[in-house]
């Protein structure tokens, strides 16, 4: 297992313009449950992404790393803190507007694809655009153009059983991104795939997400996948417990698997 | 949105074709057998309904229903007419006799002896005679020994054979020929009916002191039905009834002293309860099936209007689909068993129809609304788990 660097625990984007942060989070935490059953999954965490990176949040099992996607994305609200995502205050929006942020704003990749099983690989990319009203035909029209760019202009009317699990990710990557996104959240999107796929798909979202107005963050245990990462977050025990460079520091992170 | 929402549930074709078959099952069995409870309930007022002259039935004050035969003294004729306001009124009479059927070779009933009911007709009027006749005419009952039997009634005395006049039985020993074969709505017990004039009757009936079963009367122009019914009641003492009135009584005392209702009311509330039972157990189990492709949809930005919108879509897609295919089982049986005599008259009705479109309705809302709720409750971040 790769180790974390001990002396990197600074972040150096700080100290950089402020504009270009896409996500910053100050002291929050989410407990769950009450009384003697209340958990503290976040005790306090401070974090920052930028836009034009790709952030990784790493940590073992039960370390807070998906409560804290979620709060980000604006699946949850933090118990306390306070959360700002693309410049809007995401802790304090109504549940309306939350949705409408999301699906404005946010691209998601999940570790089980969660495509629709009826609909073909063009339909499921039109998904996001259907939610924000375009009709069937452009939003198809748009989505098969995605479905090019990942590579999948031949299997646009293919259904996710006759798709191999790589090219499925793909489908999830173009739904993902066919709405533009500023922020796209990709949860173990290589956990269910060969090392060959997940190669492709890790450099699929390096190439299609990391833009100069996009943030891109994949919670991930795969450690194959580190050295994609432009930023890695380490959780441990409901914090943060380092965040790494690797580009700029040259770490350990960028070294083969 | 709808195109989703169809092409989810089109997509699993097992559990689309399960919850259609479980409502087009309760639509069919709901609008099968009210059809034919609506059915047997108007055969109970088919004395009432095949009398299709005068607005009026007087009868003894204790009958309770139109089978019910209780006699009147012939002077109970006399004192209506009396009364302002009759137009015209004649007797009516109603009774339960024997027949013994002809002594043939050919006939495979060869002597044999069948309960039949007989109604008696004014002599000169022949109110009440039935309109629509397969061969001979009402007029022909003017002839000695003339009647005239029903459809049915044929088909049940004289099996596989043509419908032809000129056949001779007794009633109550004495000689009856056949001189018409006519059309009217079947009674409740599937007997037989015989038509004859009153005075003929009177031969055929075994003795008894009154014979005189209903005066039938018709109110002058601009007196309502209703009003000529309470006065006939006040003056004679008499039961008076309208037309309806007369239907809803029977009715009335049908549902509450026979168990068809209640054993109709079973079978019906099995439909239900079936259709419930398996469209809503298929479509919870659909909804839970793609619960984390419901939390992806949630966690893009459908809202939870949207996402109970996609389930009602589907639920009235399913609900159509099944209600067309239920009614389309309920009219195919219909249609085929039309020129089946024992089922002639049962039909269904459209208010059959509608009040099955509502039980539907009522079953797939009840089917989705527990797959409402677990969407509703369901957290979007369910998909990162």
């Amino acid at each position: 297992m790769t180790s974390f660097p001990k002396t990197l625990n600074e972040n150096p984007l700080e100290k950089q313009d402020r504009s270009n942060i896409a996500v910053s989070c100050h002291k929050i935490t989410k407990e769950f449950g009450s009384g003697d059953t209340k958990v503290q999954v976040l005790r306090g965490v401070n974090a920052e992404i930028s836009f034009g990176e790709m952030s990784l949040l790493v940590g073992p099992s039960g370390c807070g790393k998906t409560t804290l996607i979620s709060i980000i994305c604006g699946l949850l609200d933090p118990t306390e803190g306070d959360l700002f995502v693309l410049n809007e205050n995401v802790g304090k929006m109504s549940g309306r507007k939350k949705t409408a942020f999301r699906s404005q704003n946010v691209g998601f990749v999940f570790q089980q694809y969660n495509l629709l099983p009826a609909l073909t690989a063009e339909e499921n990319a039109a998904i996001p655009l259907v939610i924000s009203g375009m009709k069937k035909r452009q939003a198809v029209a748009r989505a098969a153009e995605v479905l090019n760019q990942v590579g999948l202009g031949n299997k646009l009317k293919s259904l996710p059983s006759q798709l191999s699990g790589g090219q499925q990710q793909r489908v999830a990557i173009a739904r993902a991104l066919v709405h533009n996104p500023r922020l796209l959240v990709c949860d173990e999107p290589t956990a269910a795939l060969d090392a060959k796929s997940g190669q492709t798909v890790m450099e699929l979202l390096t190439q299609v997400g990391r833009q100069k107005d996009r943030a891109v963050i994949v919670v991930t245990h795969d450690s194959r996948v580190y050295k994609f990462g432009d930023r890695i977050i380490e959780m441990n025990d409901g914090l943060i417990e380092r965040v790494v460079f690797p580009k700029i520091d040259g770490s350990p992170y960028h070294a083969e698997g | 949105m709808i195109w989703i929402a169809w092409k989810m549930l089109t997509g699993d074709k097992a559990k689309y074709a399960g919850i259609t078959f479980g409502i087009a099952f309760a639509s069919m069995l709901i609008s099968h057998q009210v059809s034919i409870f609506v059915g047997i309930m108007s055969r109970t007022t088919a004395l009432i309904t095949n009398v299709e002259e005068g607005e009026i039935f007087v009868m003894d004050p204790t009958v309770r229903q139109a089978d019910e035969v209780i006699g009147l003294p012939n002077t109970a004729l006399q004192r209506v007419r009396s009364i302002e306001g009759v137009k015209w009124a004649v007797k009516l009479s109603r009774a339960n006799v024997r027949a013994r059927l002809p002594d043939s070779p050919n006939n495979s009933v060869n002597g044999d002896f069948r309960g039949v009911i007989l109604i008696g007709l004014d002599d000169s009027t022949l109110v009440g005679a039935p309109r629509q006749l397969l061969a001979g005419q009402v007029e022909d009952l003017k002839k000695p020994d003339a009647v005239i039997i029903d459809e049915a009634g044929y088909f049940y005395l004289f099996p596989g054979q043509k419908p032809q006049v000129g056949q001779i039985i007794e009633l109550t020993d004495r000689r009856a020929e056949i001189v018409g074969i006519c059309v009217v709505r079947q009674p409740f017990q599937s007997q037989p009916i015989f038509y004859t004039r009153y005075n003929q009757a009177l031969q055929y009936t075994p003795p008894e002191r009154r014979l005189l079963s209903y005066v039938v009367v018709e109110p002058q122009e601009g007196i309502a039905p209703e009003t000529l019914a309470k006065k006939i009641s006040e003056e004679t003492g008499l039961q008076a009834l309208t037309r309806e009135q007369f239907k809803q009584k029977t009715i009335q005392f049908y549902l509450q002293n026979t168990g068809i209702p209640f054993n109709f009311g079973i079978t019906v509330m099995l439909g239900f309860i079936v259709g419930v039972a398996i469209a809503g157990q298929t479509f919870y189990l659909f909804v839970l099936e793609n619960i984390k492709q419901f939390g992806a949809l949630k966690a893009m930005g459908f809202g939870n209007l949207k996402i109970v919108g996609m389930i009602l879509i589907q639920a009235l897609i399913v609900g159509v689909i099944g209600y067309s295919l239920g009614l389309g089982g309920t009219t195919l049986f219909f249609t085929a068993t039309q020129g089946a005599i024992p089922l002639k008259g049962f039909t269904l009705l459209w208010q059959v129809m509608v009040l099955t479109a509502v039980a539907v309705s009522v079953i797939v809302v009840l089917a989705s609304l527990l797959s409402i709720r677990k969407v509703l409750v369901l957290e979007p971040g369910v998909v990162f788990r």
